[in-house]
């Protein structure tokens, strides 16, 4: 069987996970506690994301990412640039690994 | 148009940090046996990092496709859960969800509800422009050419979207202790979920961890205030 048939059902059923709250809730009305909530979500996904996934950056050595993590985090005290932000932390991945 | 423009700035980080991932899903979809056509229809059509690559090693391993497109569909239920957050950060008409929802990812997502206050489709627009060109585009250059990327660089690129979240962490923190708090309570979540269950997909750790965290984000605002 074509590997296309794979393909479009993995889209299928990824977009519309995507799709179908965007389009639904809309115009909802929620109660505040649901709203507020929601307000969170971004907050624990970030958490998420970022530990424990940034010890697997260096396959040897967990430590490596979370000290690079932790030199970015300084320096996104004083800059709000992202792409600085993420071009340092190369850099740095550069540096400590090598 | 310039709404747009701003939203194609702001995915850069997002398209620098796919890159190095996308051209590796390139190269392992030849290894695998998909042509270059197939591979790059994939990322431009299925646009889920994790996913694609547990798909190539399902089919590697032999896998169904029936139950590959299930393992699919359970890993990115998480996108439920981060397309109700979004539409209440963004303006939006309905008829542009179908279009809007599409870029929906993990990054895209963190980015458009925390780099600014309320985003406008058209900047949204933008900001998944971006992405998208990144991994669909780093997935056809992995396909044609392998690693181009000499591999110290691709192993140090590694770090890029953990740079670019820790950057929309700290500003976060800085505005509201509360944020930080919740933030590191999913970390720490997601931590012990790792070590408890080794089987468990990084999708079921984002999901429950996030649930979880979000709801002790509440619960904190009741009890401590």
């Amino acid at each position: 069987m074509s590997v296309w048939w794979l393909i479009f059902g993995m889209a299928v059923v990824t977009y519309l996970p995507r799709l179908f709250p965007l389009f639904v809730v809309k115009d909802i009305p929620m109660p505040g506690w649901v709203k507020r909530w929601l307000q969170y979500v971004p907050y624990a996904a970030l958490g998420a994301l970022i530990f424990p996934g940034i010890m697997t950056v260096d396959q040897s050595n967990p430590l490596i990412g979370v000290m690079v993590g932790i030199l970015v985090a300084m320096a996104a005290w004083f800059t709000r640039n992202l792409v600085l932000l993420v071009v340092l932390g190369i850099v740095l991945m550069i540096i400590f690994q090598s | 148009m310039n709404e747009v423009r701003a939203g194609i700035r702001l995915g850069i980080p997002i398209a620098i940090g796919y890159m190095p991932i996308a051209v590796t899903f390139g190269v392992l979809g030849k290894q695998t046996g998909l042509s270059p056509f197939e591979a790059t229809g994939m990322s431009a059509l299925v646009f889920a990092g994790a996913s694609q690559f547990i798909a190539l090693s399902l089919v590697q391993a032999g896998v169904s496709y029936a139950e590959i497109i299930l393992a699919t569909f359970i890993l990115n239920l998480r996108h439920l859960l981060m397309s109700t957050s979004l539409a209440g950060f963004l303006s939006y008409q309905r008829w542009q969800s179908p279009f809007l929802s599409f870029g929906i990812t993990d990054e895209t997502f963190v980015v458009a509800t925390l780099a600014e206050d309320r985003l406008s489709a058209s900047k949204f627009l933008g900001l998944i422009f971006t992405a998208y060109s990144g991994w669909v585009l780093g997935t056809l250059l992995g396909s044609l050419f392998a690693s181009f990327i000499p591999e110290i660089l691709a192993n140090a690129m590694g770090i890029a979207l953990y740079a670019m979240f820790i950057g929309l962490l700290i500003p976060s923190i800085k505005k509201s202790y509360r944020a930080g708090v919740v933030a590191g309570l999913s970390a720490l979540i997601a931590w012990i979920l790792y070590v408890s269950f080794p089987g468990i997909s990084y999708g079921w750790i984002i999901v429950l961890a996030t649930l979880a965290a979000a709801s002790l984000g509440i619960w904190l605002e009741e009890e401590v205030a």
